[in-house]
């Protein structure tokens, strides 16, 4: 059993909240619930106990559990205090805790990092551990929760059964086929791999994670005072973009990332957009703004259009903006009316957002691929691909092999380079 | 190599005897031969002086899988296997009984013949077939010895025994022999030799006899139904016999039983010889009963008549768990004992010999104190073997096969000299004829790879009707040869002049040449094996004491003992999660005495 102290961490969410999980892994688990509940419950079962500190003083009433390892999330032996959720009870316990020997408070991740290096979870799995805990949104979240439940990986040992036939097949004929048994392949063969290649395709193009992590990346652009920087700071609902009635005032890029109800977003400000000709009005930090902006445009996935109707890059939101004023000229075709000075229009624009972004980003509780994983995966289908354009059966075998490979890579049943950086670089295993 | 070696045998003039069928070579096993032949073994050069029938196997497919065969004159072949090892210098042929290793401290320091004679030596290795322990089997009839005819080595098999070395059983058959004069050869469909050049060593200039052609029968539902009936007479189902047997050439009572619809099965009939009238009915290997051998036989078209000169029996010995093995053969538990053959649980003469060669130079550069040759699964054939062998065990008699090599398109036969030449001139193990020859060699590729960096334009191409378009610009003529249906021979007018040079080189590089994307494709990967074949597992190390281990893995590693990570992602059963944190287990360990 991996050694090492024992830690401790608040598994639930921030208090205070109706009940607070404290979770305990490592040798001294059965030593602490001894120490706080003055008993070891029986294994895999909740029960009530009276929690003590060191001096004997009632800290909470809770239901306890006692995993022995090493079946558990970590592989160690481990213990659960559900508390009652408060600020103080939490922190009582967790100093009670933290006093016994050879404990203490757990470092990020570092559940995780125990489950990978004692044999609990895969590396996709744990991949995705890593994932949630970088996760800031309810998506990632929800996405990162799905690899660590095993959906890829399970995913992934399919097709490589899968292969495994097809690979058989082909073997049968390659080495048997001087005796009577063996026939040539059979017609659906070639199907059966262009099907699995065409699944495989439909993974490959679906969102990646780190779209999750980037999020849905809408720019706002239009010339100067079309009151960019004003919606802007409406959108991330914080003044984080200077604004006034001089043209000109925003010169750089400014970025935000948000999430709105769970769904990642980051809005970007640009500096107005001068008609043709008058950039020689703008000084040349300005232009540089200018250029800057371009740049942005060609990066988004939304563009809000604050000026003139049609002269906004394609597919680019209309939006008629500052429409309390006085001087407000209409757009006929304009998607959203709004003011960013009154707030009218802005839930509507919210909303439309949302809907949009959820077409794009990863679907809540989906496996998603991150680009580690997108690769090893786009080599498995570019050699399924070419299995099945090619005739000489001993370079189907070769394709199919590299598709193994490939996903042999994408879990880490080989123990390559993937692996190895995966270990130690990202979880600091080992050291 | 210069080691001092002794030879004890029986019987010095059985040595290169065949226990069964004289064929050499075949899917996989034609590439052992290659090889052995390569690192200057001798099995291809006596396979080439008795060759009598050449088939190239699978020919139709692409050439990694080509599997060269011979059918050899038993006197011949054996003939010539006595003359190399005759003229071997350094060895010393010596008859008689090995009784007993002689151990000191737990080491081999030499061996005990019946006679009583001392052998002393500081390395030993065994390659005693099926005699440990051999029982045969031939319907209710048992007698004791390795083939028939010949003794049991039971002293032998005794005190390994008792050694406490991991043992089990495994069988084997062989087919009854008929008397060519007695089949009626005019009604059978026949198949001749193949009537090209090749052969299996590049020392053998030309082949050296006449070619004989092989005839096909069948066996017939009268011969199936005849088998049914007798089934239990059979000792593999009267249960006699409980060790497992070789999937892959099963017993024909096995065929019947496990795929009784058929109408019937495929023989070959086999000559055995120039001047001998034996013939080998291939694919009717048994163990039944005499009487039931002959009904069958009978029951064949063209053997209606046909006599039985030697029946058909099948054969159960020890053999040893190759996991108790290190990679260079050597007893883990016994240093100074290597084994090879049969006796690690393989079956066929390539097999053996491959091995006999590994336990030969890593025995004799140990004794010398220098470096065996580097194989690996990415240059070998018999370093596959090798390494399935110590890693995964056998559960039936080990038989190459070329699937079992991942790195296939690089291992073909035809390269072997290419891929195993070079390393056996730095191990020492290359004579002086073969170097003569390698040198003359590597002076032409230097010539092919001139030629093949012509450039020459599509349109050249497309004016002599090749299938390429006239606007593909200028390749050189490796890069052409990537294309469908741009052969070697296609290209002759660039080509034609050295390839008569060495025709058989000019094949090799032009594979070369349109497989290379695969290469190296290939390359990159071996880079990535060879970086974590760099972590080293210590033999005794503690499996149990990694989490995450079920016991049956556990078991599985700890027999296994891999040398490296590489190795234990290679046993089977072990899932990714546990290999990460034998990983973790194996760097903590590592640290951990770095620390200490
Ligand atoms: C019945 C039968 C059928 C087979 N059929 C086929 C087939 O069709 N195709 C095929 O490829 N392979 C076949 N094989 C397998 C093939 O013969 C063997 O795998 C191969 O010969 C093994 O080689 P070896 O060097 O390990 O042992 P062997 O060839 O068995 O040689 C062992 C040698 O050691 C000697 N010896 C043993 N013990 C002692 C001792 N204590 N003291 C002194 N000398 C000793 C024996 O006399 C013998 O010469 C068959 C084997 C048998 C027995
Ligand atoms: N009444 C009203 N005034 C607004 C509205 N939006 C922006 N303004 C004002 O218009 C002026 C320009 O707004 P900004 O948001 O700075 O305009 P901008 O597009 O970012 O301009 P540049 O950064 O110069 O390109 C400011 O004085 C804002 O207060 C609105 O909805 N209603
Ligand atoms: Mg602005």
């Amino acid at each position: 059993m991996t050694s090492g102290p024992t830690i401790f961490a608040l598994s639930s969410g921030a208090p205070p909240a109706g009940v607070g999980v404290i979770r305990v892994s490592g040798p001294q688990a059965r030593a602490a619930l001894q120490a706080l509940a003055g008993r070891l419950p029986p294994p895999r079962r909740a029960s009530l106990a009276k929690l003590r500190d060191g001096a004997g003083g009632l800290l909470d009433e809770a239901l306890v559990l006692w995993f022995p390892g090493p079946n558990t999330a970590t592989g160690e032996d481990l213990a659960e205090f559900h508390c009652h959720g408060g600020r103080a009870v939490i922190a009582a316990v967790e100093s009670a805790l933290a006093k016994l020997p050879d404990t203490r408070r757990a470092e990020p991740g570092e559940f995780t990092r125990r489950a990978f290096a004692n044999g609990r979870i895969d590396l996709a799995e744990a991949e995705g551990l890593g994932d949630l805990l970088a996760a800031e949104t309810e998506l990632q979240r929800a996405a990162a929760l799905a690899n660590l439940g095993g959906a890829l990986s399970r995913q992934v040992e399919s097709w490589r059964a899968q292969v495994l036939g097809f690979s058989a097949e082909v073997e049968g004929v390659l080495d048997f086929s001087d005796e009577e048994d063996s026939a040539d392949l059979p017609e659906c063969f070639t199907w059966n791999i262009a099907a699995l290649a065409d699944e495989i395709g439909t993974w490959l193009a679906r969102p990646r994670a780190e779209r999750l992590g980037e999020g849905f990346r809408v720019v706002l652009a239009g010339p100067p005072n079309a009151g960019k920087s004003t919606l802007f700071n409406a959108l991330v609902e914080k003044e984080a973009a200077i604004t006034s009635p001089i043209a000109g005032t925003t010169r750089d890029v400014i970025e935000r990332s948000v999430a709105l109800a769970g769904v990642p977003f980051t809005f970007v400000d640009t500096a107005g957009l001068r008609v043709a000709g008058s950039e020689t009005d703008a000084d040349p930090i300005e232009a540089i703004g200018i250029d800057r902006a371009r740049t942005e445009l060609a990066r988004a996935d939304l563009v809000l259009w604050l000026g003139p109707e049609g002269e906004g890059p394609d597919g680019a939101w209309e939006i008629a903006a500052q429409a309390d004023r006085a001087d407000f000229i209409a757009k006929p075709t304009a998607r959203f009316t709004l003011s960013a000075a009154t707030g009218d229009g802005i839930d509507a624009l919210r909303a439309a957002l949302m809907a949009a972004a959820r077409d794009v980003l990863p679907k809540p509780g989906e496996a998603t691929l991150n680009a580690r994983q997108h690769a090893r995966l786009a080599e498995a289908g570019a050699s399924l691909a070419a299995a099945r354009t090619l005739h000489d059966p001993l370079l189907v075998a070769e394709e199919l092999r590299r598709a193994r490979v490939a996903f042999d890579r994408l879990i880490g049943r080989a123990t390559t380079e993937d692996m190895l950086d995966t270990l130690f670089g990202r979880f600091c295993i080992g050291k | 190599m210069g080691a001092r070696t002794a030879l004890i045998s029986f019987d010095l003039d059985a040595i290169g005897a065949m226990s069964c069928n004289p064929a050499i070579g075949g899917l996989g096993k034609g590439h052992l031969v290659r090889e052995v032949d390569a690192l200057d073994g001798v099995l291809g050069r006596a396979a080439d002086a008795g060759a009598i029938h050449y088939r190239m196997l699978n020919r139709s497919k692409g050439s990694a899988v080509w599997g060269p065969r011979v059918q050899a004159d038993r006197v011949r072949f054996k003939a010539a296997v006595q003359q190399i090892i005759r003229a071997q210098s350094g060895l010393t042929l010596i008859q008689g009984e090995a009784a007993a290793l002689v151990l000191e401290g737990g080491r081999v320091v030499g061996l005990e013949l019946a006679d009583g004679t001392i052998l002393s030596a500081p390395r030993v290795i065994l390659c005693t077939g099926t005699f440990l322990g051999g029982v045969l089997f031939r319907g209710e009839e048992r007698f004791e010895g390795g083939r028939i005819g010949e003794n049991a080595a039971k002293r032998l098999a005794h005190q390994l025994r008792g050694a406490d070395l991991p043992m089990a059983r495994l069988k084997t058959g062989t087919p009854p022999r008929l008397d060519g004069r007695t089949i009626n050869w005019a009604v059978l469909e026949t198949q001749p030799s193949d009537g090209e050049g090749w052969t299996m060593s590049p020392l053998t200039r030309a082949r050296a006899n006449p070619e004989v052609f092989c005839a096909i029968t069948r066996t017939t539902q009268a011969g199936h139904d005849a088998i049914r009936a007798n089934l239990h007479r059979s000792p593999l189902f009267s249960g006699a016999i409980a060790a497992a047997g070789p999937r892959y050439c099963p017993s024909i009572e096995d065929k019947i039983h496990r795929f009784g619809d058929r109408e019937g099965h495929q023989v070959f009939l086999e000559p055995e010889g120039l001047d001998t009238h034996m013939v080998y009915p291939n694919g009717i290997s048994t163990s039944l009963p005499v009487d039931v051998q002959a009904t069958v036989v009978r029951t064949m078209p063209g053997c209606e008549r046909a006599e039985i000169v030697q029946p058909g029996y099948a054969v159960e010995y020890d053999h040893i768990d190759p996991r108790a093995l290190t990679p260079d053969l050597q007893v883990r538990a016994i240093p100074g004992l290597y084994c090879a053959g049969q006796i690690n649980g393989t079956t066929g003469y390539e097999e053996a010999a491959a091995q006999g060669l590994v336990a030969g130079l890593e025995a004799a550069a140990a004794a010398l104190g220098v470096q065996g040759p580097q194989l690996d699964r990415g240059n070998s054939y018999i370093a596959v073997m090798v390494d399935d062998l110590t890693l995964q065990g056998v559960s039936e008699p080990y038989r190459m096969l070329t699937a079992r090599a991942e790195y296939r398109l690089r291992l073909r036969a035809n390269n072997a000299a290419t891929r195993l030449t070079g390393l056996g001139i730095a191990a020492g193990c290359i004579g002086e004829e073969r170097r003569a020859w390698w040198d003359r060699r590597e002076a032409l590729r230097e010539m092919f790879h001139v030629k093949h960096s012509q450039r020459v334009h599509a349109r050249e191409l497309a004016d002599l009707g090749l299938p390429v378009r006239r606007d593909h610009g200028e390749k050189s003529l490796s890069e052409w040869l990537r294309f469908d249906g741009i052969t070697p021979a296609a290209l002759a007018p660039w080509l034609s002049e050295v390839t008569a040079l060495d025709p058989v080189l000019a094949e090799e590089m032009a594979e070369d040449a349109a497989y290379a994307p695969y290469l190296a494709r290939q390359d990159a990967e071996l880079r990535d094996l060879r970086a974590s074949e760099a972590l080293s597992l210590a033999h005794d190390f503690p499996y149990g004491e990694v989490p995450g281990l079920s016991n049956e893995m556990v078991e599985r590693l700890t027999k296994a003992a891999p040398g490296t990570l590489a190795a234990a992602g290679r046993v089977s059963g072990v899932t990714p999660a546990a290999l990460s944190a034998l990983l973790v287990h194996a760097r903590r360990l590592a640290n951990g005495q770095r620390a200490a």
